[in-house]
């Protein structure tokens, strides 16, 4: 469900070569992604106490997902105590089902939202639009997107490919103001202004969560804006949404989090609000929504509790792994067609779609290991993505052809008599294409390498063949 | 542990083997000129890393057993891509778990190397000389970089040559964009990555790019000889080959 049908109907490689095409992308892309590379890189340095608060922040997420139920019950308990609800929702239409007959039972008409990317995974704005309620993104980067009727590219940075003379000319048109300048500050005024009476008009507030605290019942939004506040403040209703393993046991569990997620996804200290709801207003309380609905989501996650990818299950949603990854800064957050983009993005595609869903994305990383480096909890994400490759061999979802090409290989490497002679034929084969011992161009399969690059001719002598001589330099 | 000798068997590889035999023959030079044996076992032919990547666990498997039984005498064994020799060490115990090979697989894991590793940490040699003058900057090639955890070996080797000068290459921890059967099965990508690559090589001057795998090093060769590039990309062991080329 959370594919992109019209998107998808393009192969993932067309849809990498025409992101490669757009001048604009690429100059955002490069900008935005090598500036947040610069950032954390920053923000460790200054922090050497970070790989030691790493290690422990993977290890709490380990021991919370073994005792995953307990700790569900425990929040559940504790935000039904402080008078909240809790919605449990095993499929995306399920949570939307949830989600309207609140907006339906509560007269909701229009509903502003903090950046969230659990409500992109189970399409909330299509569904609310549906049913007559409006939707207002209220995070700038979301407001950006949503005028454009795009998706975000980015976990964190939803319109990082968006340029600042390309949201001027969007702000221009769909706002119907004259004269925009490319102008950050004056850009973010724009919004401010156009954003606020909708905070003061709507009936719902709805947020993800970046945590809850099981002990407490606490749901955790980490934000820059100030618009997160507002969402959880103003409107009578407050939904948030929130994917199981999102839960930590404790407050002191949290402040481990906290340390290392600012660092991780914009290099700051902290994010400037640390938001932390605790169901909704009490009597004698000044602020606050009447009703606190809390709706988790389990969409695949469970299953891989005990599935191969049971480490994604760890993610922040920090979006690290997106900023390192070569192939994320070649292609953006688009061209991979779902929700979640990036390395963490297959592995979060494969966990909701099925491993069919990433038959070619899967192979869409170099397995570089950037990405597993980057991770604040360690995420061995190139390994879960050969396991995915593995899965999508065996379950013969690979093409036939692919499988028969690498069956012959293997063959062909057990039997090393007939490995000897695959120079020679080599040697025989590339006789008309090799020119100085280089190959400029080979028909068919061998054409995707040489396209763009040279390929070293099959040596004239192998070094197999070249063994026995060197044996007799010592000799002499 | 350099003062008694040394005796060490030579991974090729299949790449190394068919494409790049003269990084083969600078690393048997190189080493017997600092008194090790080198042997070079019989019926060897790739570590299985592209089947393992792919996906192909069970194909890889039958190379891993080969492997194993091939180099089981060898004290050392000494291989010129990190990607291959991380291959060996953190691979093939893991698919050969669970079988009789497993000890003798742990046993292979801990006795390889890969070269600049094994000139520094086995060997002990701090100081190495090269027939190359000039200008050099260095790539890290992912798996040495991240899958071994090495990045100070090739400098160190680089740093010690009369006449050499190492200058950093901006973004040396970056992919080149290689990723074995991912250059071929998304090649614009892969083409893009390696663009950046190849701009930061040229920006910094050097005459050549030095890496310590023949992945990257095909790669990069290729994309430097498609833009008629000066520069050269080379294999550290060419750099210390104490012979003329032949």
């Amino acid at each position: 469900m959370s594919t992109h049908e019209g998107e998808l109907a393009t192969p993932f490689r067309d849809r990498a070569g025409r992101a490669l095409q757009d001048g604009f992308l690429q100059q955002a892309l490069t900008i935005a992604t090598t500036r947040f590379i610069d950032l954390r890189r920053e923000a460790f340095g200054e922090f050497p106490e970070g790989d030691a608060l790493r290690d422990r922040a993977r290890a709490i997420k380990e021991a919370t997902l073994q005792r995953l139920d307990h700790y569900l019950e425990r929040l559940v308990d504790n935000v039904e105590r402080l008078g909240g609800h809790v919605h449990f929702a095993t499929t995306p239409a399920d949570a939307r089902r949830i989600i309207l007959d609140i907006a339906k039972r509560t007269g909701t008409r229009m509903a502003v939202k903090s950046k969230s990317m659990a409500t992109e995974e189970i399409h909330l704005n299509e569904a609310l639009e549906a049913a007559g309620v409006t939707p207002v993104e209220t995070d700038l980067g979301e407001y950006i997107i949503q005028l454009a009727h795009e998706r975000p590219s980015h976990i964190i940075a939803p319109a990082i490919h968006k340029t600042k003379g390309q949201v001027a000319d969007l702000f221009a048109k769909e706002l119907n103001r004259p004269n925009v300048p490319a102008d950050p500050e004056a850009l973010t005024a724009i919004a401010r202004v156009e954003l606020r009476e909708k905070f003061l008009q709507a009936d719902m507030g709805i947020t993800g969560a970046n945590f809850a605290v099981a002990d407490t019942g606490t749901v955790v939004l980490v934000t820059n804006e100030g618009n997160g506040r507002m969402v959880t403040t103003l409107p009578r209703v407050h939904v948030a949404v929130m994917g199981v393993e999102k839960v930590v046991p404790s407050m002191t569990d949290l402040a481990v989090f906290l340390a290392i997620l600012a660092k991780s996804a914009t290099g700051q200290k902290l994010s400037v609000y640390t938001t932390l709801v605790r169901g909704p207003r009490k009597a004698g309380e000044l602020e606050g929504p009447d009703e606190f609905h809390l709706v988790l989501l389990d969409d695949g996650r469970i299953d891989q509790i005990g599935g191969t990818l049971r480490e994604a299950l760890y993610c922040l949603r920090c979006g690290a792994c997106l900023n390192v990854c070569p192939v994320y800064r070649s292609i953006g957050g688009h061209a991979y067609g779902h929700t979640y983009p990036g390395p963490i993005g297959i592995l979060l595609t494969a966990m909701l779609n099925g491993s069919g869903s990433v038959r070619d994305l899967a192979h869409a990383s170099s397995l570089c290991g950037a990405c597993a480096d980057a991770c604040p909890v360690r995420i061995d994400i190139p390994r879960m993505l050969i396991e995915l490759r593995k899965e999508v061999d065996e379950k013969k979802i690979a093409p036939a052809g692919e499988r028969l090409v690498f069956a012959l290989f293997a063959w062909l490497l057990r039997h090393p008599r007939l490995f000897r002679l695959a120079a020679p034929l080599a040697r025989l084969g590339q006789r008309p294409f090799a020119r100085g011992g280089r190959i400029q161009r080979l028909p068919l399969f061998f054409g995707e390498w040489t396209r763009t690059r040279d390929l070293p001719a099959v040596a004239p002598r192998t070094f197999s063949e070249r063994w026995a001589e060197l044996e007799r330099e010592v000799r002499r | 542990m350099a003062d008694r000798p040394v005796r060490a068997a030579l991974m090729i590889t299949c790449l190394g083997d068919m494409l790049f035999p003269e990084v083969g023959v600078s690393i048997v030079r190189l080493l017997r000129s600092l008194g090790v044996t080198v042997e070079f076992p019989a019926g060897q032919t790739c570590c299985g890393l592209p089947l393992f990547n792919s996906g192909y666990h069970d194909e890889a498997r039958g190379i891993a057993r080969r492997l194993v039984e091939i180099f089981k005498d060898a004290p050392y064994v000494v291989v010129p891509s990190g990607s291959c020799a991380w291959m060996v060490k953190h691979e093939v115990p893991g698919l050969l778990r669970e079988t009789p090979l497993a000890d003798e697989a742990r046993r292979l894991a801990d006795r390889t190397y890969e070269l600049s590793q094994f000139l520094v940490r086995v060997l002990g040699r701090t100081t190495f000389t090269s027939r190359v003058r000039g200008r050099v900057t260095y790539h890290d090639s992912c798996h040495l970089l991240r899958g071994l955890h090495e990045s100070t070996t090739p400098r160190e080797i680089l740093k010690s040559l009369d006449g050499v000068e190492l200058v950093e290459l901006p973004g040396h921890d970056e992919c080149c964009g290689f990723g074995g059967s991912f250059s071929v099965r998304l090649p614009e990508v892969s083409s893009a990555i390696l663009e950046k690559k190849l701009t930061n090589v040229e920006a910094t001057g050097a005459a050549c790019v030095v890496a310590c795998d023949a992945g990257c090093l095909m790669q990069m060769a290729g994309g430097l000889a498609r833009r008629k590039s000066s520069v050269r990309a080379v294999h550290l062991a060419e750099l210390l080959d104490p012979q003329p080329p032949s």
